[in-house]
């Protein structure tokens, strides 16, 4: 059965591939028991067994190994999480065009069905991998370190991780990420930020997206922030429009920061 | 729906279990849920019946122990029950809170046969 959605044939697809394994990580991923190992013999009466186990521990070990192998090539990893049609998939094809080269990218598309949007940032000229989820309603972590091996990362590049759109479940699956950006844009609700703490709180970085078209609108953008920061004190804003380029400078400045940050840290033993 | 994934890994923590301590069936599966963890307490609910079907835990009786959300204000370093992410500390109406508690999510314990 389908670790994502609980259907009976695994509908995760990456790059067209099915998900290998969806039950059992391999051996040096499987978590292990905080709990006794004792065993017991035939006993046919009920005992308590105690577990005290989290539900995400196996997510989280996932992650822990993505996050590794990225830090060990200097790879600066990004979670792009939003509710649907916020302007992601635009947003990354200008990034991808503004960065014009400079900086190695790839790019990993999650969505429930179709390539569309891997088939948007291949045309800009990035490589993408699609992840299509089947009815699930968010990346994980397995899903995504499959999606990377795919991909073949080259040491220092940017690794855009476009989520599936959906502000609620995204929030509690760590990918391995080095931080989510959540993106809202000005066509919502000024109060989202309120109505979905989660995703907000779980963010290192909000974009205000489609900034363009405030002037048409009532919506109030320091009422959103504000909202946002009631929710994540320490959340940093960008005010952006993807279509008309606006905010778009600062946006790239934060990332190639963060890109020179990685390859900083990139520890020593794994050069050359 | 990510309580149907969450389900899923209740599941295979059960199975794991029961891989190493030997034994066949589950009755009763205790989980622990943070007031603030996201989870939609009947999704889970749904979704643990799902999943079990043909497993060990078919029919086990499902018990979730909420857990009450804890903040703590980092202006002025008081703990409170924090109902929700957006509330703000009730001493000095800072919201810059840090949560301390009720945000997880823990299969506790079984009872197995």
């Amino acid at each position: 059965m389908c670790t994502t959605c609980g259907c009976e044939n695994g509908q995760t697809l990456i790059g067209g591939h099915a998900l290998r394994q969806h039950r059992k990580p391999d051996g040096s991923l499987r978590f292990r028991m905080h709990g006794a190992d004792a065993q017991v013999a035939e006993v046919s009466t009920s005992r308590i067994v105690k577990l005290e186990q989290d539900l995400l521990a196996k997510n989280n070990n996932y992650a822990d190994a993505n996050r590794r192998y990225l830090s060990e090539r200097g790879i600066f990893a990004l979670n792009l999480v939003s509710s649907p049609g916020s302007g992601k998939t635009t947003l990354l094809v200008q990034t991808i065009a503004a960065l014009n080269g400079a900086q190695p990218l790839a790019v990993i598309e999650g969505d429930q069905q179709t390539e569309n949007d891997a088939a948007r940032i291949r045309a800009a000229g990035a490589p993408a991998i699609q992840i299509n989820t089947g009815k699930g309603c968010h990346l994980d972590a397995q899903m995504v370190g499959q999606a990377m091996q795919r991909l073949g990362l080259r040491d220092g590049s940017l690794l855009l991780i476009e989520n599936v759109g959906n502000l609620v479940c995204p929030a509690g699956f760590d990918l391995g990420e080095a931080h989510k950006v959540v993106i809202l844009s000005v066509t919502e609700g000024e109060d989202k930020p309120l109505k979905y703490p989660d995703m907000f709180r779980a963010a290192s970085l909000m974009l205000l997206n489609k900034c363009d078209l405030l002037p048409h609108l009532e919506f109030d953008a320091d009422l959103a922030i504000e909202y946002a920061h009631r929710i994540n004190p320490k959340l940093q804003v960008i005010r952006i429009s993807a279509t008309s380029g606006a905010g778009m400078a600062e946006w790239l400045e934060w990332v190639k920061d963060g890109c020179r940050n990685a390859v900083a840290a990139k520890p020593e033993a794994s050069f050359g | 729906m990510h309580e149907m994934s969450l389900a899923e890994n209740v599941r295979q923590i059960i199975e794991d279990a029961a891989h190493r301590q030997g034994f066949k069936r589950v009755r009763t599966v205790w989980l622990e849920i943070g007031q603030l963890a996201c989870v939609e307490q009947e999704s889970l609910r749904f979704g643990f019946d799902v999943v079990t079907r043909g497993s060990i835990a078919e029919q086990a009786r499902l018990e979730i122990v909420e857990t009450a959300g804890q903040g703590r204000c980092e202006k002025c370093a008081q703990n409170f029950p924090l109902a929700a992410l957006y509330e703000a500390c009730p001493e000095c109406g800072s919201y810059d809170v840090r949560v301390i508690g009720g945000d997880g999510m823990r299969v506790k314990e079984l009872e197995v046969e």
